[in-house]
């Protein structure tokens, strides 16, 4: 009975050290994103003070005439409530863009640049600053 | 000693009639284009519509839409071209016209594949099939898009695309 004794608040320690690092490693791509938007946004304007969810809620609810005609703003396919769900042109469904509503979103940073390259495209008509990316991911981070 | 035929013959038959219900059901009807299994294409092709059976299409059609992705339809939809090879190879190897596709032969008879059609939904035989569409079903604003197959077709992902 010793030695089990002895061993199982080690166990329990290299559990909890295990289940803290995989929380740490899943939390990072987002928090990494955002860094490197934030340096990005500061090397554009040196007065830039961080992102704000507000302007990325106006951001996403905003009208631009530059891009394609049928896809004036983000909410063309995405919901205005980011908790629900989109739909395409093409008529699929889009999972909510809120975090909170899609936990699993934006843990990879590959496919946020895919889509922001061709959404901005579509939306605007021109890629969008590393200060709208990080609004709007901000935005969507806190909902 | 005597055998109660009666029964076990009615038990037979029940057998082998639901034996041929389930075959019907795993085959998934008579409209049945097996559904992307690549997880790779599943991702590219099906994220904007439904990633659409590479059996509905010859390989010529695929090889044409691949060459063109930066105005896919208006779209730029590009891949990395590592990406794109991986794609392309999955799509030409199940083309419509890559051989022993039943239903493949059907939707494409009347196609030549030198034409390398891009939209399914102007496949002569595809036309035919959905010639008793109202317009007004097609405007539908649950509809909206004839490449929406999933609106009226409820197992489209499974790769049924019975009435």
């Amino acid at each position: 009975m010793k030695p089990h004794a002895h061993k199982q608040p080690g166990m329990l320690l290299l559990a909890a050290m295990l289940a803290l690092a995989s929380t740490t490693t899943r939390a990072a791509p987002r928090d990494e994103l955002l860094a490197g938007y934030a340096a990005a946004a500061k090397t554009a304007d040196p007065a830039f003070a961080g992102f704000s969810a507000a302007r990325g809620d106006a951001f996403h609810r905003q009208s631009f005439a530059g891009g394609k005609a049928d896809t004036p703003a983000c909410t063309s396919c995405h919901a205005k409530d980011p908790r629900t769900s989109g739909r395409t042109p093409a008529g699929k469904a889009i999972d909510p863009v809120a975090l909170s509503a899609s936990p699993g979103r934006y843990a990879d940073p590959a496919k946020v640049e895919k889509w922001f390259k061709r959404n901005c495209k579509d939306v605007l008509g021109r890629q969008c600053t590393a200060q709208e990316k990080g609004d709007w991911l901000s935005f969507m981070i806190s909902q | 000693m005597t055998l109660p035929y009666r029964p076990i013959a009615l038990g037979l038959l029940a057998i082998a009639f639901s034996a041929l219900v389930f075959q019907r059901a795993q085959a998934g009807g008579s409209h049945y284009y097996p559904p992307v299994s690549d997880p790779v294409v599943k991702e590219e092709c099906g994220s904007c519509h439904l990633a659409f059976p590479p059996s509905m299409l010859p390989a010529s059609s695929w090889k044409r839409m691949m060459g063109e992705l930066t105005n896919h339809f208006g779209d730029d939809a590009s891949v990395d071209p590592a990406t794109a090879k991986h794609i392309t190879n999955y799509l030409l190897s199940n083309a419509g016209d890559s051989g022993g596709r039943r239903e493949s032969d059907k939707l494409l008879r009347g196609t030549s594949p030198s034409k390398a059609p891009l939209r399914i939904t102007e496949l002569a035989r595809w036309v035919k099939e959905h010639r008793e569409v109202p317009a007004w079903e097609w405007q539908h604003k649950e509809v909206r898009s004839k490449a929406n197959c999933l609106a009226c077709h409820a197992g489209a992902e499974r790769g049924d695309y019975d009435d």
